[in-house]
């Protein structure tokens, strides 16, 4: 009994908070397009009985993800989200494991401040942060100045409203996604290991290359894939930091919801978007279950 | 001596391979290693002895080249070492914690270093498995480090640092971390396989017994000094100083005056109301001057009467009776308070032991069996 209970509580709220939201979009994106509310037809209901629920089910099509492969807006912008995470990530990755690196071989006093350091950025608004960067970024912003001032540059570079902000807002973002898996897979190891590397002839560089990066490299995928999972879906940095140019499915999504009004067309992005963001997923589990086998 | 013995500290014509020459390392305002000068010779099996904290690991530490010393220099085969970079040094290192490569396999972390080298392919293979064979690991040449059990992985961390064929081999205490059992099996098996590839040893050990077994000779160190620097057997029989006699095995330590009495004969007295001690020493020693009479438990014989010809001999009564097995070690209370312990083997059964607590009992020892210390 009190197994089944503890057994329970997981499958329930796997059921509430995933399952049933899933299949209420799954449903609306086998809808059609309708000027009612809510603004797709059929509806469930029940008051028909039987009949009424045979009806529903007779109404639903595929008609939504036939139009996702006709018009190429959709396959160019989850192509380009895919292009813009996998770029993102490995940029998160090149600026993320120095700093990681350096935290895992600063003094061990020091190490809960950084820690601080990389998290502290969570505390205010993940929009406000955004935001800022528009002020760092515009043409009139603080990076422009600063680049007049000194005299490197004469006329004020573009940066937001284009691709380099969205790379940079991505990269600021998810750091701290990037770092602290690479952090603790490099903190765990034995420093011993890099000296009897050196004393079996290798030099500094080497010995990085053979020994560190293998063995870091459960926290490098780690972190890739926390970064790279929710960065193909990202709205908020394209949308505010991004320009016409930028094309990423989750502003599509976005406008196929709010503008257009049309719920199934969005439903039926998003039900693809879950589809592509699944494959990462398994390979992510995957990786964390072989880490955890190791390990035992 | 005996030609044959291997005995080159005694030969003045023979060259070190390593030496220490007024060497000083300072880590801060803390000095580790304090002035320090040592030869080791080729072949050696060299044991650095000493408590933590003594400079052992920093000594291995700066021949492996992860240390370079504050002050003085570091030779081997003649040349001075301090400039070069641990992977340019023909010495390699066993680490205590072993530091084998978690995501390589036995035969890729033996082959690692030769790899570094760019050994050819055949000549790689061959030693790769040579090593396997030495350490007896072929059958787990194709499994993980943390496959395998902690002896093994300590044959591992061996076969990877002699796969190169160093000049040197350092080991930080190599058999730290096995139970004790397998320490002293493997402790013979270090033993041949040095003298099978006629490496020079060097070895840091906190464990006297270890040092003895193994070593040709043994540094006992501390507070960054060599204390002394001699074979297991002189070290044992011949201590130079209270701490060493007092580090290595067991030792009563009696403090006293000592008087010469005839030709390095010394009389030494060392409490009220009790006879003088006779004890030899090569060594001269002032009238009336502070000195250590130190006297191993196994050199001190116990008796129910006291023996008609012996040279020392006191009375006191037992205290306690340490039972290891093979021997009883008794601790025999005098009547003013000090404690001496004597050790016998059990060659009767202990129910037929002769003494028991709170018996009366004669201790004695010739002249010879004490050392006479100084300090």
């Amino acid at each position: 009994m009190r197994r089944a209970f503890l057994i329970a509580v997981p499958y329930v709220w796997l059921l509430a908070l995933f399952l049933v939201p899933f299949f209420i979009v799954l449903k609306i994106s086998l809808s059609d397009i309708a000027l009612a509310i809510p603004p797709y037809t059929p509806t469930l209901d029940f008051s028909q009985g039987w009949s009424g629920i045979k009806d529903f089910f007779s109404q639903l099509d595929l008609e939504n993800y036939v139009w996702l492969t006709e018009d190429d807006l959709y396959w160019k912008a989850y192509l380009s989200s895919v292009k813009i995470a996998l770029i993102s990530t490995f940029l998160t990755l090149l600026v993320g494991y120095p700093i990681a690196y350096g935290m895992a071989r600063a003094p061990a006093e020091w190490r809960p401040t950084l820690m601080m350091l990389v998290i502290l950025p969570f505390w205010t608004s993940f929009l406000i942060r955004v935001y800022a960067w528009m002020g760092i970024l515009s043409n009139e912003g603080y990076l422009n100045q600063l680049l007049l001032w000194t005299g490197l540059i004469s006329t004020p570079l573009t940066i937001l409203n284009t691709n380099t902000a969205v790379y940079i807002g991505i990269v600021y973002t998810y750091l701290p996604f990037m770092i602290l898996p690479i952090y603790s897979a490099l903190e765990r190891m034995d420093e011993s290991l890099i000296e009897a590397a050196e004393d079996l002839g290798c030099s500094r560089v080497q010995a990085f290359w053979l020994v560190t990066i293998p063995l870091s490299r459960p926290g490098i995928i780690a972190g890739c894939f926390l970064v790279m999972i929710p960065v193909i879906g990202e709205f908020v940095i394209p949308s505010l930091l991004g320009g016409s140019g930028t094309l990423m499915i989750g502003k599509v999504l976005w406008e196929e919801f709010f503008s257009n009004r049309d719920w199934p067309v969005a439903s039926a992005v998003a039900v693809v978007l879950l589809l592509i963001l699944v494959i990462p997923i398994v390979l992510f589990q995957r990786n964390q279950q072989k880490q955890t086998e190791a390990e035992q | 001596m005996n030609s044959d013995v291997f005995a080159p500290w005694e030969d003045p014509q023979a060259k070190p391979l390593i030496q220490f020459q007024n060497v000083t390392k300072r880590f801060g305002d803390f000095t580790a290693i304090d002035n320090l000068s040592l030869d080791i010779f080729e072949k050696e099996f060299f044991a650095l002895l000493g408590p933590s904290g003594c400079g052992k690991t920093t000594m291995m530490r700066m021949l492996a080249g992860f240390e370079t010393p504050t002050e003085g220099h570091i030779m081997l085969g003649g040349q001075d070492i301090d400039p070069i970079p641990p992977n340019k040094r023909a010495v390699n290192m066993m680490f205590q914690s072993y530091a084998l490569f978690p995501h390589l396999s036995i035969w890729e972390n033996i082959a690692f270093g030769l790899r570094r080298d760019n050994m050819p392919k055949r000549d790689l293979e061959d030693r790769v498995e040579e090593m396997l064979r030495l350490t007896r690991l072929t059958q787990f040449a194709r499994r993980k480090p943390h496959q395998i059990s902690g002896g093994q992985r300590q044959r591992v961390a061996l076969a990877r640092s002699l796969a190169k064929a160093p000049k040197l081999l350092l080991l930080d205490e190599p058999l730290g971390a096995l139970d004790k059992k397998l320490r002293q099996d493997t402790q013979f098996e270090l033993m041949d396989i040095q003298e099978k590839t006629g490496t020079t040893f060097v070895i840091v050990t906190h464990d006297q017994e270890e040092a003895m077994t193994v070593a040709s000779r043994v540094a006992v160190m501390d507070q960054g000094q060599l204390m002394q620097v001699a074979t297991p057997d002189r070290i044992y029989e011949n201590p130079n100083s209270v701490y060493v006699a007092d580090f290595i095995g067991d030792v009563n330590i009696i403090e006293g005056r000592a008087t010469a009495n005839g030709e390095d004969t010394y009389q030494i007295d060392w409490a009220e109301g009790q006879a003088p001690l006779t004890a030899t020493s090569a060594k001269g020693f002032a009238r009336g001057q502070a000195c250590h009479l130190a006297i191993r438990p196994e050199k001190v014989t116990i008796s129910a009467d006291r023996p008609a010809d012996a040279i020392n001999a006191v009375q006191g009564k037992v205290h306690d009776i340490a039972y290891l097995g093979n021997l009883s070690t008794y601790h025999v209370e005098l009547p003013n308070g000090t404690i001496i312990k004597a050790q016998t083997a059990n060659t009767r059964r202990i129910s037929r032991r002769s003494f028991t607590w709170e018996d009366p009992v004669w201790l004695s020892w010739t002249a010879t069996a004490a050392v006479l210390l100084a300090d």
